[in-house]
């Protein structure tokens, strides 16, 4: 659905936000796409992350309806490749913590079945709920 | 003495925030001020015929126009003055402008400081001297460094124009890269085609004394009486005698990977350089070669079967000694080594670079290809540059453009192939460029938007798969090819470090060497006359390095053409009466201009630079700066701090000439405000700037000092960030014993372009000063003043040594 | 015997035990003795990436603080290097300890916040992975202590993010890192390369989508496989779980996929040192690897109900 769009003051005022909350200057990307390319979780995205900065860059807040910085992995491949020195896996962070800190958790731990729970690794647990939830 | 006094209007640039009137009754309070007056433009033709109608008219003897930068017209009032019979070093300028009125929207705050500035201006002036400027003879004979297209061009305009040219290249053939290349963008001209001949007029030309297979060792000297050693290594073949018929290396059993090639294919240990080489002479590589490796007996099939008697496995490097009048630096580019991206896999058999690719196409029609090309090709862009991640942020310029061309060709070869071009963006700036690129597109190029991410091998075969985000339709591709090619971008050549030092040249951050002035010098140095051209500068296409090479060529003849040239009068001399000879000038001077002949320093009036390194680091304050005198800076520090009233601070700003003085420039052409409690003394270097000095501007009333310096990496003063750091441990062990905070001098390594810092700096200087650190009492201010009187503590490897 | 504060992170202590028993064995043979941390809490596993969010990096800090504590106790003696084995753990520690260098400010807060805690924190511990302590010591050392060489077993490494990434806290080079290959070479083993080596195995989102998991561990090992190896060595139990314990679902959904060992570096030096069999841990994998050991004549033959549900 092609939308029209109106650049205001409150789209730069998001962009100021995420970019102070994961301390890197958003507005230095130029969307070469290596952090897209490097992406090992880009198939299960609903967008790329390239494109989730570039929402970002232009004060999208509909961007916290995404799917793609939950699904990051934090993996840091997008870090250690940025030409411009940006750190992607921090912004992708910054969103997740919008929305946690609006107490609106990704997943929740009661719908881990009980099978799984006894299955999985205290770290992926932690991990998880860290990345996750509230 | 009679001093007019000028104060520019600036058109309201100056007059609307300064208040002008008061500038001038403050002018003609000052000693020695004769006359004082205000105008509009003084820059302007009227007022220029102002000054001299005045002093005529008003029998002055030396002037002062408080206006805008220096940096902007001193040159042209310099002329005006010396046009009406001043010697224009008895002409001062007070910065109203950049570092006033555009810097401080507080009239009254900058009125103060306006005030200041033009009676530190006047107390300058009148510690001026009429200085000369020394017209030094000078020769015929340019060196110049690099056989490629750069050096060709440059030689042959000189050695027309009826200069002697001495033209050193490392190869054993010149050149360059060009040579090495297929067709040209964006005419597809055939690139040896074009070059043969001049590589013909440059070996046959009288006035050029061509020099391949040799590096230049050792330089010395200066403009005008440059000396300068070339090793020519040895190549165990008398030129005299090669005819290059080839029969020795037919038979010389030694197979190396052929460079020129780019490692495509094989050379003989006995070889021909390239195909269409000039000079078209064979040579023994040494390091290879078995008879020259081994033992005296071994091999030796080349010596027997020249018939020309050319082999001579007794060769040896000869030193030659070149004077030169000016020279030229022309050492152009290496490829970035993509090994340094290894998520390129370069080292795969089917990952190569774009200069493999033109050899491969140029060697294409004359027999059989280097290797095959397969039919899905990928060009990948942007490898080893812009890309923080390898420290090599600058654009190589010319990629996108050569990438066009290479897929053009190729498809030209064969039309069924099918070529992608990934690229972050498409740079297509030259004349006729964009018309390529358009032609390339409609040729059925594919272009697509994104920054390769990996290139990993396929497990069963010899292909690649690519993967990338197409940035314009957001879809993932991972793809598969036959070859990748990687655009990889030009850094300065290997011997550019080698020779920057010989010559004590420059560099810009980005490792390519540094111009004179990027908009208004581009082939200079700051190295009188050294000249730069082509990639050594910075990348760029043919056209631009031609036009590089004409233009270092132009500026050379300028200075060689009348047979003398003028120096510059600024320069350092010696108090004798002072002088120990102690020897640290000596060691400090970055262009070995001081001596020490009878136990006194002695000063080259013409290597000298005049950055005053060695004053500053004068343990007796026996070395002084023309145009810069210590008591012309007390005076000035004197001026700047004597209207200070109890309640304000004062911060002593000392801005050196090439970064920071610009820097502060930069800031008011901004409208970038900063606290008009500075105030900004211009010299050369601060290295300049003994300890004695900053302790007799804390004892003058300074609450602060600021010391700023070009970055070492852009310095053209080799070393004088090292100077200044001793001279600030020295000038803040004494603060520390006598009881005020260290803090309050501080230093900064600058560029012109580092707004941010200066702001930072000074504010946090100035804050500093007003509320932070105990205020310094007057007992305090006295003995610092005694204290400055030396003698001082020195620092001696690092550790602060007393008496 | 050199005594060294370790941290074992929650995880080593109950799924990743085996992890644990192994490469406590393997560093005493080495003449390492690793002494646990007292009063150790969870590091919380990752990394936080906020500007803001100076809480979650108190409990890192309080592990600084344990091993602080150690040595004014004399568990250690002026031993300030902390040495941990799983990835997550270090890269959490490591990244925690560069920014409290780097920032006084963040540091005198979280101090201040941590009253209650006896010591204030300086910066002044070293985090140290095992593999690092290992080269620092130096392979020829290593291979001196191995008795049964692993000669002909090859090896894929797998680093996966957290050992390598981001580059300032990597302990190799995160494109072209050569660590767990020089070990490997000291063990007698043939190191096997692969273009997936680095690529992530889905971390910690094992937890919400093993489907997504099965898809890039399948990547991972088949490709591991294609290029000759018979088994993967790892040094984080989060990539253990992704790779070893979902080739369940890889096998459901690729029904072609043949099982692949995963074992800890450490359980491979247990073996090549040859020491008692108990330390191998070989119990805790899901794809058995019993029988690839004992092929290749490691392993004594022991009843094939023993370890692995593979």
């Amino acid at each position: 659905m092609v939308r029209k769009i109106k650049l205001q003051a409150k789209n730069r005022e998001f962009c100021r936000k995420i970019s102070e909350l994961s301390g890197e200057v958003v507005m230095l990307c130029e969307q070469c796409g290596t952090c897209a390319g490097s992406c090992p979780m880009s198939a299960e995205m609903d967008i790329t992350p390239s494109q989730m900065i570039r929402l970002v860059q232009l004060g999208q807040e509909a961007v916290l309806e995404n799917k793609t910085f939950w699904v990051c992995a934090s993996c840091y491949t997008c870090t250690v490749r940025c030409p411009r020195g940006i750190d992607p896996a921090k912004v992708a962070e910054a969103l997740r913590q919008v929305k946690l800190r609006q107490a609106i958790d990704y997943i929740q731990i009661d719908e881990i079945s009980s099978e799984e729970a006894k299955k999985l690794p205290s770290v992926a647990l932690v991990a998880a709920f860290r990345k996750m939830t509230g | 003495m009679r001093i007019g006094v000028y104060v520019c209007h600036c058109g309201g640039n100056i007059s609307d925030v300064v208040d002008v009137k008061k500038v001038n009754a403050v002018a003609e309070q000052e000693p020695e001020v004769a006359f004082v007056r205000d105008a509009e433009h003084m820059c302007s033709e009227d007022g220029q015929k102002l000054i001299c109608d005045d002093v005529l008219e008003q029998n002055l003897d030396r002037v002062v126009v408080a206006s805008c930068s220096p940096l902007f017209h001193e040159n042209t009032f310099m002329k005006t003055v010396a046009k009406a019979g001043i010697n224009p070093y008895l002409f001062e300028m007070a910065n109203l402008r950049e570092q006033c009125s555009w810097a401080h929207p507080s009239k009254a705050a900058a009125t103060r400081k306006a005030e200041d500035l033009v009676k530190m201006a006047i107390a300058k002036c009148r510690l001026d001297v009429p200085l000369a400027r020394q017209a030094l003879p000078i020769g015929r004979d340019v060196l110049i460094v690099g056989g490629g297209i750069a050096g060709i061009q440059a030689a042959l305009d000189l050695a027309d124009a009826g200069f002697q040219v001495t033209l050193v290249e490392r190869e054993p053939a010149i050149g360059g890269k060009m040579v090495m290349l297929s067709k040209t963008f964006p005419t597809e001209d055939c690139a040896t085609c074009i070059i043969g001949p001049k590589l013909a007029d440059v070996s046959q030309h009288p006035n050029i004394r061509l020099l391949t297979y040799a590096e230049v060792e050792e330089v010395s000297g200066y403009l005008g009486n440059f000396n300068v050693k070339v090793r020519r290594k040895a190549r165990y073949v008398d030129w005299e005698k090669c005819v290059a018929c080839g029969t020795c290396a037919g038979k010389c059993p030694t197979k190396v990977p052929d460079e020129f090639n780019q490692g495509l294919s094989q050379r003989k240990a006995i070889y021909l350089h390239n195909p269409i080489a000039v000079p078209h002479k064979y040579l023994i590589d040494g390091l290879v070669c078995r008879r020259l490796k081994q033992d005296g007996n071994a091999c030796g099939v080349c010596e027997k079967l020249c018939a020309q008697k050319a082999i001579n496995f007794a060769d040896q490097d000869e030193t030659i000694e070149i004077r030169a009048d000016t020279i030229i630096g022309a050492m152009g580019f290496d490829l970035f080594d993509a090994t340094l991206k290894p998520v390129y896999n370069f080292g795969h058999a089917n990952v190569i670079t774009a200069l493999q690719l033109e050899r491969i196409i140029a060697t294409g029609s004359s027999g059989p290809p280097l290797r095959a090309v397969g039919n899905r090709v990928a060009f990948i862009q942007c490898v080893g540059s812009r890309d923080e991640q390898i420290n090599r942020e600058n654009c190589s310029r010319i990629c996108c453009m050569y990438a066009t061309k290479l897929a053009q060709l190729l498809l030209r070869i064969d039309p069924t192939r099918d070529i992608t071009i990934f690229y972050t963006d498409l740079r297509a700036y030259g004349k006729g460029f964009e018309e390529y690129y358009k032609r390339a597109q409609k040729a059925g190029i594919q272009y697509i938007r994104g920054r390769v991410a990996e290139v990993q091998p396929d497990p069963e075969g010899r292909t690649l798969w690519i993967t990338v985000e197409d940035t314009l339709s957001r879809e993932i591709i991972e793809s598969e090819y036959d070859l990748v090619v990687l655009s990889a971008g030009l850094v300065p050549a290997r011997a550019t470090d080698r020779i920057s030092e010989l010559l004590k040249l420059a560099k810009s951050p980005d490792g390519f060497l540094q111009e004179a002035h990027p908009k208004f010098r581009p082939v200079d140095t700051l190295v009188d006359g050294v000249f730069i051209a082509g990639c050594v500068q910075g990348p760029k296409d043919i056209p631009d390095t031609v036009s590089q090479a004409s233009a270092a060529a132009a500026r050379a003849i300028r200075l060689m053409n009348k047979g003398v040239y003028e120096t510059e009068p600024v320069k350092a001399f010696v108090h004798e009466e002072r002088c120990d000879g102690c020897g640290q000038c000596v060691t400090v001077c970055p262009v070995r201009a001081i001596s020490t002949g009878k136990q006194k320093a002695q000063i080259n009036q013409a290597l000298c630079k005049g950055c005053g390194i060695c004053i500053g680091s004068c343990p007796t304050e026996a070395l002084d700066l023309h145009f810069y005198t210590t008591q012309q800076l007390e005076a000035q520090i004197e001026k700047a701090l004597e209207g200070k009233s109890a309640d304000e601070v004062r911060l002593l700003i000392f801005a050196d000439n090439v970064c920071t003085y610009r820097l502060a420039d930069n800031l008011g052409t901004g409208r970038l405000s900063y606290p008009a409690e500075t105030r900004i003394i211009r010299i050369p270097s601060s290295a300049r700037i003994s300890p004695q000095l900053m302790l007799y501007a804390f004892h003058k009333g300074a609450d602060a000092i600021f010391l700023g310096e070009c970055d070492h990496k852009a310095s053209p003063y080799t070393g004088s960030v090292d100077a200044i750091e001793r001279n600030l441990t020295v000038a803040r062990w004494v603060l520390e014993e006598e009881g005020v905070s260290p803090e309050r001098i501080r230093f900064s390594e600058l560029l012109a372009s580092l707004l941010t810092d200066f702001y930072k700096n000074v504010t946090s200087l100035v804050k500093l000063a007003k509320k932070e650190a105990e205020p310094i009492t007057p007992e305090q201010r006295e003995r610092l003043g005694e204290r400055a009187k030396g003698p001082l503590p020195e620092v001696r490897e690092g550790a602060v040594i007393h008496g | 015997m050199i005594q060294i504060p370790y941290y074992p992170g929650c995880t080593l202590k109950n799924k990743a035990s085996n992890f644990e028993t192994s490469a406590l064995a393997a560093a005493r043979a080495l003449g390492l003795e690793l002494v646990e941390l007292p009063r150790w809490n969870c590091c919380g596993a990752v990394f936080s990436l906020s500007s803001d969010d100076l809480m979650r990096h108190i409990a890192p800090t309080n592990i600084f603080l344990r091993v602080q504590e150690m040595n004014r106790d004399h568990l250690v003696e002026d031993e300030y290097r902390l040495v941990t084995f799983c990835s997550m753990c270090f890269n959490v520690l490591r990244r925690t300890n560069q920014r409290l260098r780097e920032s006084l400010e963040d540091r005198n807060k979280i101090n201040d916040f941590s009253y209650l805690e006896t010591e204030t924190y300086q910066g002044r511990v070293e985090i140290v992975h095992l593999l690092e302590l290992l080269r620092s010591m130096g392979w020829d050392k290593i291979q001196e202590r191995v008795h049964k060489p692993l000669t002909g077993l090859k090896v894929a490494p797998y680093y996966g993010c957290m050992l390598l990434r981001p580059k300032d806290v990597g302990i190799d080079d995160p494109e072209r890192p050569t660590i767990q290959e020089e070990l490997l070479r000291s063990l007698g083993a043939e190191p096997v390369d692969f273009p997936l080596k680095l690529r992530c195995c889905g971390s910690y989102q094992t937890v919400p989508d093993k489907d997504l998991v099965a898809n890039l561990a399948y990547d991972i090992l088949s490709r591991a496989q294609k290029a000759g190896a018979e088994a993967i060595t790892t040094s984080c139990p989060l990539c253990a779980f992704n790779l070893d314990f979902r080739q369940k679902e890889i096998q459901e959904k690729y029904p072609m996929f043949l099982p692949i060992p995963v074992f800890y570096f450490s359980q491979l030096m247990a073996i090549a040192f040859g020491l008692p069999q108990e330390v191998f841990g070989l119990a805790g994998h899901y794809a058995n690897p019993r029988t690839l050991l004992a092929t290749k004549g490691y392993l004594q033959a022991t009843s094939p109900l023993e370890g692995g549900e593979g």
